[in-house]
C-alpha cells in the first residue's frame, strides 16, 4: 500500500483537466503501453503572450501518473512557455506534497511531457514524443538516457543508484545498467576516481602476483556487477599476459558472454592492471 | 464498510476456530515441548497431533514425514539448499518460469555457485511445457521443482507426470503446494513427491507458520541448525501455539475440501468472470480455465493500469491484487505474465480475485456493480485504446 497524501488521492480521483485539446497549438507524448505508464498533453497557447491558456492530459498509469498529470495541467495553466518550461519534477511533488520515493519518475514523466509539448508549439504544433537521446541511452529497458540521468541527479540530489531508478526507472528492469549509472552519479556528485598506486608492469609481475592482481580485480570490480545479475566469474588460468575466465551462474547461459568477456571483464583488466591484458573464455 | 475480501491468494482469514485452539499454547500451556516435566513435555501431544493433522491433508503416509517451518518460503529454500548439498556431484535444477519468488531467487543463488538451472516455459493460458521438461532432463538434474498451482492465475500444473519424468531420470521431485493446499485435493503419496511446501495463512491459519513434506528415506541437510528438534531436520523450539494453529487449520481445510464449500467458491468465481466479461469490453481471462483452483480468476482490462483499479475498488472496500509494475515496485509487469506472453497493454492492467468460502453473492454482485464505472472512468482518462495502441 503506498503511502500517498490527501492531495495525490484528490488529484486522482477527481482529475482536473483530462481530455484533449483539438487542434491544440502544442502536443507532447511521453511513455508507452510497454513501460507502464504514458502520458499525453495537449496545450493552447496564445500565440501573442506566450501564455497557456488551456492544458490537458491522457494519462495510462497509476494512481501516481494521474495525479501528477492533473497537477502539471493545474499548475501549466496561466504561465507563459518560458514560466512553463521551468517546472520541475520536483516542483510537481512538492505541489502534490511529495511522492513515495519510488513513484517519483511520475512527476519525471510529467516533467518530459511539458518539455515535449513546448517544444511541439515551438515547432509548429507538430506533436512531439520525447525522445531520450538514442546513442547515450543508458537504460534500454526504459529508454534512459544519460542526460534524462544526469538532469534528474542535479535537479533532485540523488545519491544512489536506488534513487535514480525512483525517479528514472532507469536500472529498475534487467539491471545491466546500475554500474553505468553508478559511473553518471560519480562523474555528477564529483567522486574522485581513487588514486592509482604505482603498479609495476604486469608482464614483470610474479605468477602469483599476477593471480592475485587478477583476483583483487575479479572480487572488486568485476564479480559484483555479475552478481547483480546472478552471475558471477572465475579465474581458470593464466599464461603471459592472457587470463583465462569462466563464466559462472546466469552469465554461463547468456548470449552476451562474449560481450561481458571482451567489453567488460577485458577491458577492466585492461584499465586496472595492464593495456595489454587479453581475456580469453575457458 | 465492511471489506470485500477476494485477495485469498495474498492471505486469509485465520479462522476463529483457529484462534481458540492455538490461544491456550500462549499464556496457559506455555511449557516448552521438548521439555522432560509433564507441564512442557504434555504439549508434545498436541504438536504430534498437528502433526498428524497436516499429514492428513496432503495424504502423506507418515505423519513424521511433516517438518514444521516458520513460512512455505523457509520450506521452498530447506529444499533448495538441502538438494545442492545432498547431490553435489550433480549440478542441475529444473523448475518453471512461473514459480513463486520464493523458488526463483534460491535457484539464482545456486546459478552463482555454479548449478545450471532451466526454466520451463508456458504457454500462452499457462500451462506447462513437459515436452521442454523431457529435452532438458538429464543424468545431472538433481532435482525438479514445479508449483502445484500457480498463484497468480491458479492453473494447475500436471504433477504426478513431472514427478513420473523426475524419478525416471534419478531426479527428486518438490512441489511448492502453498496455493493448492486447501483448495484441492493434495496426495503425495498418488502424485508421487519427494518434497512439499505448504503454507498456513494461505488456508484460514495463522501467518509464520509452514509445513515442507519429506518422504521417508530422501536425503535431507537441515537449513536451520542448533537443536535437536524436529528429528534434527528442523532446530529451534517448537512453536506450539502456531504448531496446533497449522494442524487445526489443515483439519478444517480437509472438511471443506468435501463439504462442497468449493463448489460453492468455484460458481461464486465464475459468476464474478462471467458478470465482468458481459459488462466490461476489452477483458481477457489469464490462464488455464479448464484446470484451475476452484477461487481463482485473473483478468486483464485493456488499455489501463493495475494499481488505479485497485485504489478504486478500495474505496468500496474491494480487496484484490494486481500483476501491474506499480503495485510490485519492482517498474515492470508481473513475471508469471510476461512468461505466458500476454500482451503489455493487457499485463499491466491484470487483477487477480481469489476468493474463499466466506464470501457472499451479495458481495459478489456489489463488485459486478461497481467495477465497470471504474473501468469506463480509466479508460477515459487513458490515452489508448483499442484503436490507438
Amino acid at each position: 500500500m503506498w503511502d500517498y497524501t490527501d492531495k495525490v488521492m484528490d488529484h486522482f480521483k477527481n482529475p482536473r483537466n483530462v481530455g484533449s485539446i483539438p487542434n491544440a497549438d502544442g502536443t507532447g507524448q511521453v511513455g508507452s503501453l510497454v513501460c507502464g505508464d504514458a502520458l499525453r498533453l495537449t496545450l493552447k497557447v496564445n500565440k501573442e503572450t506566450e501564455v497557456i491558456e488551456d492544458a490537458k492530459f491522457e494519462t495510462f498509469g497509476c494512481a501516481s501518473a494521474i495525479a501528477s498529470s492533473s497537477m502539471l495541467t493545474e499548475m501549466a495553466k496561466g504561465k507563459t512557455l518560458d514560466e512553463a518550461a521551468r517546472i520541475t519534477n520536483q516542483d510537481i511533488a512538492d505541489e502534490l506534497g511529495n511522492l513515495p520515493p519510488e513513484k517519483m519518475h511520475c512527476s519525471v514523466m510529467g516533467m518530459e511531457a511539458l518539455e515535449a509539448a513546448i517544444k511541439s508549439y515551438r515547432q509548429g504544433g507538430k506533436p512531439v514524443v520525447f525522445e531520450q537521446q538514442e546513442e547515450k541511452l543508458v537504460c534500454r529497458c526504459f529508454n534512459v538516457s544519460e542526460e534524462a540521468i544526469i538532469k534528474a541527479i542535479r535537479l533532485n540530489h540523488l545519491t544512489t543508484v536506488e534513487d535514480v531508478t525512483h525517479f528514472t526507472k532507469a536500472g529498475g528492469a534487467c539491471g545491466r545498467c546500475k554500474g553505468d549509472i553508478q559511473k553518471i552519479l560519480d562523474k555528477v556528485n564529483g567522486a574522485k576516481a581513487e588514486e592509482q598506486p604505482v603498479q609495476k608492469p604486469f608482464g614483470e609481475l610474479t605468477i602469483v602476483e599476477k593471480i592475485k592482481a587478477v583476483e583483487k580485480v575479479l572480487e572488486e570490480e568485476i564479480r559484483p556487477k555479475l552478481n547483480m545479475d546472478g552471475g558471477s566469474a572465475e579465474l581458470i588460468d593464466l599464461s603471459g599476459n592472457v587470463v583465462k575466465i569462466r563464466l559462472v551462474g546466469m552469465c554461463s547461459g547468456c548470449m552476451n558472454a562474449q560481450a561481458t568477456i571482451k567489453n567488460f571483464i577485458e577491458k577492466t583488466l585492461q584499465e586496472k592492471l595492464d593495456a595489454t591484458i587479453t581475456v580469453e573464455q575457458a | 464498510m465492511k471489506e470485500i475480501y477476494l485477495d485469498n491468494n495474498a492471505t486469509t482469514r485465520c479462522y476463529p476456530q483457529v484462534v481458540e485452539a492455538m490461544l491456550p499454547y500462549f499464556s496457559e500451556k506455555y511449557g516448552n515441548a521438548s521439555s522432560m516435566h509433564t507441564f512442557g513435555g504434555q504439549n508434545r501431544h498436541a504438536v504430534e497431533t498437528a502433526r498428524a493433522q497436516m499429514a492428513a491433508l496432503i495424504n502423506a503416509e507418515h505423519a513424521d514425514e511433516i517438518i514444521f517451518t516458520s513460512c512455505a518460503t523457509e520450506s521452498n529454500d530447506s529444499v533448495l539448499f538441502s538438494v545442492a548439498e545432498s547431490f553435489p556431484q550433480k549440478k542441475h535444477i529444473i523448475t518453471s518460469a512461473v514459480e513463486h519468488p520464493a523458488v526463483l531467487e534460491p535457484c539464482h543463488v545456486l546459478e552463482s555457485r555454479g548449478w545450471r538451472v532451466d526454466y520451463i516455459r508456458v504457454d500462452a493460458q499457462g500451462r506447462f511445457d513437459l515436452d521442454e521438461l523431457k529435452s532438458l532432463i538429464d543424468g545431472d538434474t538433481a532435482l525438479v521443482s514445479v508449483m502445484w498451482a500457480n498463484n497468480e492465475t491458479g492453473t494447475i500444473f500436471p504433477v504426478a507426470e513431472i514427478a513420473k519424468i523426475a524419478h525416471a531420470h534419478g531426479a527428486l521431485f518438490h512441489t511448492d503446494a502453498v496455493q493448492a493446499a486447501g483448495k484441492i485435493a493434495i496426495d503425495v503419496q498418488a502424485a508421487d513427491v519427494d518434497f512439499l511446501s505448504v503454507s498456513a495463512h494461505k488456508f484460514h491459519g495463522p501467518k509464520g507458520i509452514g509445513a515442507l513434506y519429506v518422504r521417508r528415506g530422501t536425503r535431507f541437510v537441515p537449513y536451520l541448525v542448533g537443536g535437536h528438534q524436529e528429528k534434527r531436520r528442523r532446530a529451534g523450539t517448537e512453536n506450539v501455539p502456531y504448531i496446533v494453529g497449522i494442524g487445526k487449520a489443515a483439519e478444517l481445510a480437509q472438511k471443506r475440501l468435501t463439504d462442497g464449500s468449493m463448489q460453492k467458491i468455484a460458481a461464486l468465481r465464475d459468476k464474478l468472470e462471467k458478470g465482468i466479461v458481459a459488462a466490461i469490453p476489452d477483458v481477457k481471462i489469464n490462464g488455464d480455465v479448464q484446470n484451475r483452483v476452484p477461487n481463482t480468476t485473473n483478468i486483464s482490462f485493456g488499455y489501463i493500469e493495475g494499481e488505479s483499479i485497485l485504489m478504486y475498488l478500495n474505496d468500496f472496500g474491494i480487496c484484490a491484487s494486481s500483476g501491474s509494475a506499480c503495485t510490485s515496485g519492482s517498474l515492470e509487469p508481473s513475471h508469471v505474465l510476461r512468461a505466458m506472453k500476454v500482451p503489455f497493454q493487457f499485463a499491466h492492467g491484470s487483477i487477480r480475485f481469489s476468493l474463499s468460502d466466506e464470501n457472499t453473492e451479495a458481495e459478489i454482485d456489489t463488485v459486478l456493480k461497481e467495477l465497470p464505472p471504474i473501468i469506463e472512468r480509466l479508460r477515459k482518462i487513458s490515452p489508448f485504446s483499442k484503436e490507438n495502441a
